[in-house]
């Protein structure tokens, strides 16, 4: 009887996830900071709710999202490394990439500012500084978007962080928001884009101590996954939710999105 | 442990509020983990029970094969799956990436190990004092193998558990396959990862308080069968 | 036990006219086995034939379990050959049945108990409440076997056995722990086997039970048979010094 009971149940389990696949739906290779923000939260229903079709987002580090991506395990992309994108569809794998919004990377620390970076808006300045103060500071060191960001500005910067690493220099190897909590928890400075910062909870005593630096603008790009190269997308589905986000009404629900009374993305695609 | 007390009340809201989200977590990570530990005890338990009751040559690697297998790690286990569920790996066609039943075959490969182990030992211990009777009856391998697992049935029971707890708790495995996927691959242990790397330090608390709610709700109701069985001399 | 009649079939005249290979005579021949560097069957002859209960008696340590193991097939002698009718005994065969000394029962209720014999021996389900009654055990039928007392579960021991339908059955001083009621209603039911036709071979170091039961008796000391006789000459004049002793309760050595 009671495995009887498992039995079925078990049939209808298999039967329901069957049932969900057939449903018009794609998914979204995502980079966390998106996510996180809670931006989809905001964009999806608007969507979903015009066109049926249903959006499911994985949330990963850019370089995950790109791999997966590759792999055809999504049908649309959407990450903040630009140069790494346009590769993407260099090497056919999407369609094409399209600039979606942008918001700023910011780097923030603790009240005591042991640096002493607070209010610098030169951020290459800014990092040698931590570097010769011999402050901490935490990195994703996951290839992410917003680590290959990070290690473009050390460059610029004339500072070689390898060296210190294990020693000032932390690399987490995690998602924008453990790296977050990692770094707070050991009172290192972080790099973090905007919005993932405004909507994170657990600042304690950190606050911005660096913005404003041309160099720390972050742009999104959204990819459709060509289905030449993955005949398994949903490549209808995929280009119409691009179309939307970058449509008028898309753009508009973008801008409109904010936590605190704080905006987090600003629109920025091409009119077209 | 202000976050601590936080927490508890929030889980305590989340609860009593009946929150549709959280049921729906709630119900998934259920779902996923109770059809892996099913689908572990189908593979396992057969494969536990031969092992006991067999001797061949090489039986000792392959008891310290199974027992090191029960340390396999989640995310190792979620790579691999990955690889294969991947569209463009050799199942990629089937479709099931970043669906629930990933998440099921993922756990229950994780798990498998852990039953074949567990219920070998039970079963070899019970196994020696039933031999030389079932030996005496005539009885054939297959019918050892099946008295056997319906004797210790109430044993097996909290192998089955230990199982099911390694499951439902673990979340390398399941954010790969999975996706974490809001209303479609989300459970408690993605969604604790989730609020955690938001920073949401307390609501990531207290629906760790609500999956350790349900651990302790499967495990008192499999130790009140077991009560009742050994009342019965069945144990 | 009860006035039922016996509820099984005993094949009495079945190894005489089915295409069986005939059972007996039973022998061992020059059987040895070496346990722990000491010789506990040692150069053991022995023929079983014919109709009865035999009783092999015989103080402790003088081989009698391991005997009727190396018989019913569980343990293979190290030099020397079991053979059945002639041929030899590679294992146990379905023929016969063995009663351990401490019955291992199944975690399952008394009826359960059979039901898993009877349907992995291919046996007639309905005759279970049968074989209960034959033991005095319907009562219990729902009840765990393992709650049930140490002549109870020898009966449903006894019930197991009797349900494989066996030609040949051991037992193994079934009755070592058992209280007086309890080891009576034991013999009553071997007794009613034999009659029954069923071959019985009985090891005890009981001489009362053995002057009860036994048609035959064989006389086993330090792993050999000393004496093999009718019943009646054994008891009234045994042959060889350490059976007169064993008899008489004194130490043999």
């Amino acid at each position: 009887m009671f495995q009887r009971t498992l039995c079925v149940s078990f049939a209808a389990i298999v039967a329901a996830s069957a049932l969900h696949a057939q449903e018009q739906s794609i998914i979204v290779q995502s980079t966390t900071s998106t996510a996180n923000s809670g931006l989809y939260d905001h964009l999806l229903p608007i969507f979903e709710e015009e066109t049926g079709i249903e959006v499911n987002v994985v949330a990963v580090g850019t370089g995950q999202a790109i791999t997966n991506a590759e792999n055809c395990d999504g049908d649309l992309l959407l990450v903040h490394a630009k140069p790494a994108e346009e590769a993407f569809v260099e090497a056919g794998y999407g369609t094409s990439r399209t600039d979606l919004m942008y918001n700023d990377f910011v780097i923030v620390g603790p009240d005591g500012d042991q640096a002493g970076v607070g209010g610098m808006s030169d951020v290459e300045a800014a990092l040698s500084q931590i570097a010769e103060s011999g402050s901490l500071f935490a990195s994703r060191g996951d290839d992410s978007g917003t680590h290959k960001k990070e290690l473009s500005l050390w460059e610029a910067s004339g500072v070689d962080p390898s060296t210190g690493s294990g020693e000032w220099y932390r690399e987490t190897g995690s998602g924008m928001g453990a790296t977050l909590n990692a770094g707070i928890g050991m009172g290192a400075y972080v790099m973090t884009d905007r919005a993932t910062w405004i909507s994170f909870e657990n600042k304690q005593d950190y606050e911005i101590a660096v913005e404003g630096d041309e160099d720390l603008f972050n742009q999104y790009g959204v990819i459709p996954v060509s289905p030449d190269h993955c005949p398994s997308v949903n490549a209808e589905a995929a280009q119409s939710f691009a179309d939307w986000l970058l449509s008028e009404e898309g753009q508009t629900a973008i801008g409109d999105y904010a936590v605190n009374g704080q905006q987090l993305f600003f629109p920025n695609a091409p009119e077209s | 442990m202000q976050n601590m007390t936080e927490a508890t009340w929030l889980a305590l809201q989340l609860v009593l509020s009946g929150d549709a989200d959280l049921l729906e977590i709630v119900a998934l990570s259920l779902q996923v983990s109770l059809s892996a530990t099913f689908l572990a005890c189908l593979i396992g338990l057969p494969l536990g029970a031969l092992v006991a009751i067999s001797r061949f040559p090489g039986r000792g690697a392959v008891l310290v094969v199974m027992n090191a297998l029960m340390g396999l790690p989640p995310v190792v286990v979620g790579l691999i799956v990955y690889l294969h569920l991947s569209r463009s790996g050799p199942l990629g066609f089937l479709g099931l990436l970043y669906t629930p039943t990933a998440m099921i075959i993922a756990q229950t490969i994780l798990i498998a190990p852990i039953v074949a182990a567990l219920s070998r030992q039970v079963l070899e211990d019970m196994h020696s004092e039933y031999a030389e009777q079932f030996r005496s009856l005539c009885l054939g391998r297959w019918q050892a193998m099946q008295a056997l697992i319906w004797d210790a049935r109430y044993a097996l029971l909290t192998v089955g558990l230990a199982g099911f707890g390694r499951a439902v708790a673990e979340v390398g495995a399941v954010i790969i396959v999975g996706g974490n996927i809001d209303h479609l691959t989300r459970v408690m242990t993605t969604a604790i990862a989730l609020e955690t790397s938001k920073g949401a330090l307390s609501l990531a608390l207290a629906l760790g308080i609500v999956l350790l709610v349900i651990a302790l709700g499967v495990n008192a109701a499999v130790q009140g069968v077991r009560m009742s069985a050994a009342r019965h001399a069945y144990v | 036990m009860s006035d039922a009649a016996f509820p099984f079939a005993v094949r009495a005249s079945a190894h005489e006219t089915s295409s069986r290979a005939p059972l007996f005579p039973l022998r061992a021949a020059d059987v040895r086995l070496t346990l722990g560097g000491t010789a506990a069957i040692d150069g053991l002859n022995l023929t079983l034939s014919g109709d009865g209960i035999t009783t092999v008696i015989g103080p402790n340590g003088a081989g009698k379990s391991l005997l009727l193991k190396m018989l019913h097939g569980l343990i293979r002698p190290d030099t020397g050959e079991v053979t059945w009718g002639g041929a030899p005994a590679e294992s146990v065969t379905q023929r016969q049945a063995l009663v351990f000394q401490t019955p291992v029962l199944l975690r399952r209720s008394v009826a359960a108990n059979l039901d898993f014999v009877l349907k992995n021996r291919g046996g007639d389900p309905a005759r279970r409440d049968a074989l209960l009654t034959h033991v005095g055990l319907a009562h219990k039928a729902r009840q765990p076997a393992r709650r049930l007392s140490g002549g109870e579960a020898q009966r449903l021991a006894l019930a197991r056995a009797l349900a494989t339908d066996p030609e040949v059955l051991f037992l193994d001083e079934p009755t070592a722990s058992l209280d007086p009621a309890s080891t009576l209603a034991i013999e009553e039911i071997v007794r009613e086997s034999r009659d029954a036709g069923m071959r019985i071979v009985f090891v005890t170091h009981d001489i009362g039970q053995a002057r009860r039961l036994a048609d035959e008796v064989v006389f086993l000391h330090q792993g050999r048979v000393l004496e093999q006789t009718q019943a009646d000459a054994f008891f009234d004049g045994p042959a060889t010094d350490a059976a007169r002793a064993f008899i008489s309760g004194r130490i043999v050595v």
